[in-house]
């Protein structure tokens, strides 16, 4: 979580060209955050409408700065990098989670709805412990390369790999943990044991790894039951929300068809 | 000492060394006995809207699902044993299938809330999936009962007494909506479950599985509706004699052959 605090200076580049907007009159939006502190007793969540005016190409993410710095310092929300790669500003944008530095305040308002990500610890407002979420997802599933003890050879020099093959686990791996997936999806949010979509990509992309020696009898050792691949219902807002555009939906059927394989071997 | 399976499930431990395979099976059987019942439903549909063509049409199905054409007489029983097997994949398929329902009021506010907020189509088209199934619990049972129980009183007069001087016809109506949605959503499901027909462009694939599943569900609604409204006029004109069965003119005595 960074508090990166925007400047005067700081410069703003628009995602996308406005469609022949001028600076400074693409009207006001409101935006209605909502406000909690889980620390504070008799806290109530609330939400807080602010107003201002849209600038032009303005993002959810220099809005909610804009706010921080001219009307109130206390908004929590989090964000690192402001383009779409560090996962850090997911929030649930007028009721469907997404990147706040990815989203323009022209596509969704003029009155635009955030909430925090919900199936996360919250911090506070908008800002939520997606890290510890993520970091236990990644222990329960080793998602890192398993290789065996005795071919661990770290002078020899690392056997080559199809561009191809490398291209498939680099598009797994564009995953950014941002959350968006597990906010979105109603089996996890009932569940809470559920593995998620991040989780089942990650099974994918290691599947897919020459370098990682574990076969699916290991995997199913891992998501093999109720609270992994197959308690997916398959209700697919995980890949409608990911805003990296991963390819869940087929991913996730790919891991519960090679599974179920093993159920049956 | 003891090491059975009982004893070691009875500690908890029953994944301690292996995961169990059986997760896997369950997964594939709930997703098979759906398929099998959703294209049941859809054969099952042809063959009751046949009544649209006409009252000897109906009968000619009927009496051939009772092998008359075969051996020359009805065995209404044949239909029994379908009847059955279909009443096995029913208990199955909901076995399995209610492991997915929400359990408990926080489980249906949490997923009712998450609906309302995503505004998100497939998520909206479970919550109907879930209720439609638990209703089926319900409605298809009796039908299925009557079914398995009294196979001989299928026929354009048997059939359409029952739907309207029984009184079933309620329960059809709300049995046609239960079982169309149900099944449409469930095959839809089922394609992006397991990737079916993804091809090159999934997405593409989805919209299209989609389309096709809006196609199919009013196309069956629109036929089931039908079907019922003749069973009905049909009931209701022959209201004065009910019980009578159905013969057609070609098998009555005398008929010219």
């Amino acid at each position: 979580m960074s508090m990166f605090r925007p400047t005067a200076t700081h410069k703003v580049i628009p995602l996308v060209p406005a469609d022949g907007a001028q600076p400074g009159n693409g009207g006001r939006i409101r935006v209605h955050a909502m406000r909690y502190n889980p620390r504070d007793p008799g806290n109530a969540p609330r939400l807080q409408t602010y107003e201002l005016e849209q600038a032009e190409g303005m993002t959810l993410f220099i809005a909610l700065s804009e706010i921080r710095e001219k009307q109130d310092p206390s908004l929590q929300f989090d964000f690192v990098c402001r383009a779409g790669i560090c996962g850090s500003c997911a929030m649930v944008i007028n009721g469907r989670p997404g990147l706040a530095c990815r989203t323009l305040t022209k596509a969704v308002g003029p009155d635009i709805t955030l909430l925090p990500l919900p199936g996360f610890e919250l911090i506070g407002d908008l800002s939520v412990n997606t890290g510890k979420w993520m970091r236990a997802m990644s222990e329960r599933l080793e998602a890192w390369v398993h290789m065996k003890e005795a071919e661990l050879d770290l002078t020899r020099i690392e056997a080559r790999m199809e561009p191809e093959l490398a291209e498939q686990i680099y598009e797994l791996d564009r995953c950014i943990e941002c959350g968006c997936c597990v906010a979105g999806c109603g089996t996890v949010r009932m569940r809470e044991a559920f593995v998620g979509a991040v989780g089942l990509n990650k099974i994918a992309r290691f599947r897919l790894d020459p370098r990682d020696t574990r076969d699916d009898d290991d995997f199913y050792e891992l998501v093999g039951d109720d609270d992994g691949v197959f308690g997916c219902m398959s209700l697919l807002g995980c890949h409608d929300v990911c805003p990296k555009q991963l390819p869940l939906a087929t991913q996730i059927a790919f891991v519960r068809r090679k599974m179920a394989a093993v159920g049956f071997r | 000492m003891d090491t059975s399976s009982s004893i070691v499930t009875g500690a908890g431990l029953a994944d301690a060394v292996r995961k169990s395979r059986l997760p896997a099976r369950l997964d594939v059987v709930q997703s098979a006995t759906g398929l099998v019942l959703a294209l049941f439903m859809w054969g099952h549909m042809f063959f009751v809207s046949s009544i649209l063509l006409g009252k000897d049409a109906m009968w000619t199905i009927t009496k051939m699902f009772e092998g008359y054409f075969i051996f020359g007489r009805a065995y209404p029983g044949i239909v029994s044993v379908v009847v059955a097997v279909i009443v096995l994949l029913l208990v199955v398929h909901a076995a399995l299938a209610v492991r997915k329902f929400p359990i408990n009021y926080r489980q249906l506010r949490t997923y009712r809330g998450h609906m309302k907020l995503m505004r998100h189509e497939d998520t909206t088209l479970w919550y109907w999936q879930f209720v439609t199934g638990f209703a089926l619990f319900f409605l298809a049972a009796p039908h299925l009962f009557q079914m398995l129980t009294q196979p001989g009183l299928i026929g354009p007069y048997e059939s359409s007494d029952r739907v309207w001087s029984y009184h079933w016809w309620p329960l059809y109506l709300l049995l046609l909506f239960a079982v169309e949605v149900h099944g449409g959503v469930g095959l839809y499901r089922l394609a992006v479950k397991w990737g079916w027909f993804a091809g090159s462009n999934p997405d593409a694939t989805r919209r299209r599985l989609k389309a096709l599943k809006w196609a199919l569900t009013v196309f069956f609604l629109a036929l089931g509706l039908a079907t019922l409204a003749a069973y009905i006029r049909i009931g209701i004109e022959h209201a004065d004699r009910v019980g009578e069965r159905y013969v057609p003119a070609s098998v009555q005595p005398g008929a010219v052959k």
